[in-house]
């Protein structure tokens, strides 16, 4: 709109500086020590086991990617390029494991497939041995995790980027005589690059990222993310924080590398038709479909695993191939007993007051940029995209030494130890979701339309409350149901920070396990999946599933 | 600071405005009568879109000033200037209904909900679409959607309405109908109005007056009859209407009369918009009216071959290739000459007189 003064956004942009860059320098900063040496990465950098760890990180990262394709690309072009009976639901189901949060996924996958789960025990009760069948550990069962998770990334990308697939180009293809592989191999899936990059991207980061899996079924095998925790819970705070930086350094890396062969290989589409029509199946239909439901049950077999072993009550489940007895009573006791509910308000209250400050900083940083025009636009961008690109662990890392003492003076409080720690920490992990969101929503956003409303005598405010925000409201509701949702099931982050006084769901599971009660930990793993799916489904975030901007960040 | 002279109800004085260092306009004075319509004509680049935004308050002049009714609304932001405003793209709220567009306006504070919807009605009957509150912006046609824009834009009683190509997102075969309900609607309300456009037809059909642009500066301000026919600039001869043009030198006459000797070889009569040396350099612009074609020689005639024969009902348009290799158009009865025919073109004495400008540097 109108010109611009230099100073525009700029409190924003030092508002952000503060909140996402300040405390990974002074996790740099520290990390070097008093007087600054360069002991510790010294030491991270002769340490083998340092090394390793790193290194499995990296190569369980671009395994997973390779397994999470191999699944999500033919699952989305049997949904995408096929019509069957039933396609629409199953379609929906296989995208389900998007809106769970990791660590429910991976608790589900202990119940079913782990060494005292669902499947061992059959196995079990069938042979009548006394031991079980198979040790669920390592990485391939990091891998098979990683896989089962995280495939849905692949699926939905690829899913999003065949519906914008022009039709003419496979048409061309097929009147140039190509059939139905070379066709796919040779202009659908090149066309697909971008969508694949992306997917591609995510999973990689994601993967980088995941502590869960790796905490729960790495046994001995470490990577860098369970590493930095164990440092820090054994108090070898420096330590901890080269090891965020090392993780961070690979995680900018892999960002970088796959960002310039996303770039070298971008397709532009000359054509802008109607996107391909699905083939339909004749008389094998019926068949397609019972493959297809088959494939869904598989993948949301741990799943179903958790919501049975929730029903199943403390101590009544012993050698039997299936649960003697079912009820509610674990519920009853999430529900009834004080200290059970804590965690339960703990989540929400955090996830929302999380979600809600982020949405007004990403929704502010959007507008102050692309409507007002703000000189630090390119500033504000970059900072909301930066806690996307680290893993949770290593601001997690950064946020606890940022605000482990009082110094106002330096930007510094003391907030290690109150409830106010998580809640911010949660608050930087969600400014990427809402903040992206808000950008590419204000990106389509013809400015004409406030111009058309300040022509009409409406006020800034009146412009921004009539016209903006109404018309944002879809793509913000997106990146708001995500944000709340990560949030919500996170566990990655409040490790690190959370407190007895805030301890969140996620924490409780992990306390239910250890303390054997699993009716009690599938209980709040079926309340979390729950909520995250009504919000998600409740709040129009599936309409913008698979949509790069709203992608959840790595847990 | 008070409204300059000359009693113009919309006043633009010496507006400049530069983008990233480059000046997109240049010392733009403009003055509009109450109740005037006047055009901002001119190609892709020429500033007039940048000129109608810093009268809306979408943008401020590096220089310059607006005044409407001897008021500066210069340092005032968009919202309290009362200027209406029709985006090319109309910009109509695609999450209102077209009542609710029209109402926007209308602020629920000044504005009491009962003569709100009246005033909603009121305008929408004035462009035809009385009953239509409750229609989706999204569900109406083009055109449709073009008068709701008025519609919105007039609600508010605005002191000037400004229109940015408001018809170039039509079909061709509804602009001409759209241009007069347009033309209709604004005359009836009585508003002055500044609008853009790069089609010279919307212009002289729309403008009681029109402003030629030409790389931020005004060439030309006038009706469209003094236009056409006196062109102050070689810019306006050949943007406005058809023109060929023919490098000569000037021999001065009477007033602003002379002789341009063409470099093709006869001396023809012309008219000199602004004074000029004997002897020096000039183009002359001719329009395709102010030919003759001959079939046979005759004096100051200059032998030409038809290259290309373009028919257009009761006449017909001829290119004419010289022996210098330049082309002119002339306008010819339809029948007769056909492309690659040998003729002769002279100056037609009842046609409108060539015009001679100085030359640019060779």
């Amino acid at each position: 709109m109108r010109r611009a003064e230099p100073w525009r956004g700029l409190p924003l942009t030092l508002l952000l500086l503060w909140l996402v860059c300040y405390p990974l320098l002074l996790t740099f900063t520290e990390a070097l020590g008093t007087p600054p040496t360069l002991r510790h990465f010294g030491e991270l950098l002769r340490r083998r086991d340092e090394w390793l760890a790193l290194w499995n990180s990296v190569w369980i990262s671009a395994a997973t990617v390779a397994i999470s394709a191999a699944v999500g690309v033919p699952l989305a072009f049997l949904f995408q390029r096929l019509e069957f009976p039933g396609r629409r639901l199953l379609g929906a189901l296989v995208a389900l494991p998007v809106v769970l949060p990791p660590l429910v996924g991976v608790v589900a996958f202990l119940f079913l497939y782990g060494e005292s789960g669902f499947l061992a025990r059959a196995v079990q009760a069938a042979t009548g041995s006394a031991e079980p069948p198979w040790r669920l550990a390592g990485p391939g069962a990091i891998l098979l995790v990683h896989g089962y998770s995280m495939y849905v990334y692949f699926y939905l990308f690829t899913r999003a980027g065949l519906a914008r697939l022009d039709a003419a180009y496979l048409e061309a293809a097929k009147g140039l005589g190509a059939r139905g592989f070379r066709t796919t191999t040779r202009v659908a899936l090149p066309l697909l690059s971008p969508a694949l990059t992306g997917a591609a991207l995510l999973t990689f980061m994601t993967s980088l990222a995941s502590f869960s899996a790796p905490y729960i079924f790495g046994g001995n095998f470490r990577v860098m993310t369970t590493r930095i925790v164990a440092s820090r819970l054994n108090g070898d705070v420096e330590l901890a924080m080269v090891e965020s930086l090392a993780l961070a350094a690979a995680a900018l890396a892999g960002l970088a590398l796959m960002q310039r062969t996303g770039a070298s290989r971008d397709v532009a589409g000359a054509v802008r038709g109607i996107a391909p029509g699905r083939k339909a199946i004749g008389r094998s239909g019926p068949l397609v479909t019972a493959a297809a439901a088959v494939l869904v049950l598989f993948l949301l077999l741990p799943h179903a695993t958790l919501l049975l072993i929730s029903f199943v009550p403390r101590g009544t489940w012993r050698a039997e191939a299936l649960p003697p007895v079912l009820a509610l009573s674990n519920y009853v006791a999430l529900f009834s007993e004080p200290e059970r509910l804590r965690p339960i308000a703990n989540s929400l209250w955090m996830a929302a007051a999380a979600t809600a400050a982020a949405l007004a900083l990403g929704f502010a940083a959007a507008w102050v940029s692309i409507a007002r025009r703000s000189r630090w636009r390119a500033w504000l961008e970059t900072l909301i995209a930066i806690p996307w690109a680290l893993p949770g662990t290593v601001f997690a890392v950064a946020l606890a030494a940022a605000f482990s003492r009082n110094a106002p003076w330096a930007g510094r409080f003391l907030l290690v130890g109150t409830p106010l720690l998580l809640p911010l920490a949660y608050l930087v992990r969600n400014l990427p979701l809402t903040g992206r969101a808000a950008f590419a929503g204000m990106r389509q956003l013809d400015p004409s339309l406030e111009e058309a409303a300040a022509a009409l005598g409406a006020s800034p405010a009146r412009r921004l409350w009539r016209v903006t925000v109404p018309l944002l409201r879809p793509a913000l509701a997106a990146g708001v149901s995500l944000a709340f949702i990560t949030a919500l099931g996170d566990f990655v982050v409040s490790i690190l920070l959370y407190t007895y006084e805030t301890r969140p769901i996620s924490i409780e599971i992990l306390s239910s396990l250890r303390l054997q009660e699993t009716g009690i930990a599938a209980a709040y793993g079926v309340l979390l999946a729950a909520l995250s799916g009504a919000v998600f489904f409740l709040w129009g975030g599936s309409a913008e599933l698979g949509r790069a901007e709203a992608s959840p960040p790595p847990g | 600071m008070s409204a300059p002279g000359g009693g113009g109800f919309l006043v633009l004085q010496d507006l400049g405005k530069s983008f990233g260092g480059a000046p997109v306009l240049r010392k733009f004075s403009l003055s509009v009568s109450e109740a005037e319509i006047v055009a901002l004509l001119g190609p892709s680049g020429s500033g007039k879109t940048t000129a109608l935004r810093l009268v809306a308050g979408f943008e401020t002049p590096d220089e310059g000033r607006v005044f409407v009714a001897g008021e500066d609304l210069t340092p005032l932001p968009p919202e309290r200037r009362r200027v209406g405003m029709v985006f090319q793209h109309y910009a109509l709220f695609p999450h209102m209904t077209a009542g609710e567009n029209v109402g926007f306006g209308l602020h629920p504070r000044t504005v009491p909900a009962p003569e709100r919807r009246q005033r909603v009605a009121e305008a929408l009957a004035a462009v035809d679409l009385a009953g239509f509150e409750d229609r989706k912006v999204t569900a109406l046609s083009g055109g449709q959607q073009q008068r709701v824009a008025l519609a919105r834009a007039m609600a508010p009683r605005p002191k000037v309405l400004l229109l940015d190509e408001p018809l170039s997102n039509l079909d061709p075969s509804l602009r001409e109908k759209t241009r007069r309900e347009l033309r209709g609607a604004i005359q009836r309300a009585g508003i002055t109005t500044l609008f853009v456009t790069h089609e010279q037809e919307e212009a002289f059909d729309l403008g009681d007056r029109v402003a030629v642009l030409h790389r931020g500066e005004l060439e030309q301000v006038a009706a469209p009859e003094e236009l056409y026919e006196a062109p102050r600039t070689l810019f306006v001869a050949t943007f406005v209407g058809r023109a060929s043009v023919l490098p000569g030198i000037w021999s001065p006459g009477d007033g602003g009369g002379g002789r341009v000797r063409l470099e093709e070889g006869p001396e023809w009569p012309a008219i000199a918009p602004d004074p000029l040396r004997a002897g020096s350099r000039v183009e002359a612009a001719f329009r395709p009216e102010s030919f003759a074609v001959a079939v046979a020689p005759r004096d100051e005639f200059l032998p030409a071959r038809v290259a290309a024969r373009r028919y257009a009902g009761s006449t017909a348009y001829l290119t004419l290739a010289l022996p210098s290799g330049r082309e002119v158009e002339a306008v010819a009865p339809p029948g007769g000459m056909r492309t690659g025919d040998a003729v002769f073109v002279g100056l037609f004495p009842e046609g409108p007189a060539p015009r001679a400008y100085p030359a640019g540097p060779p």
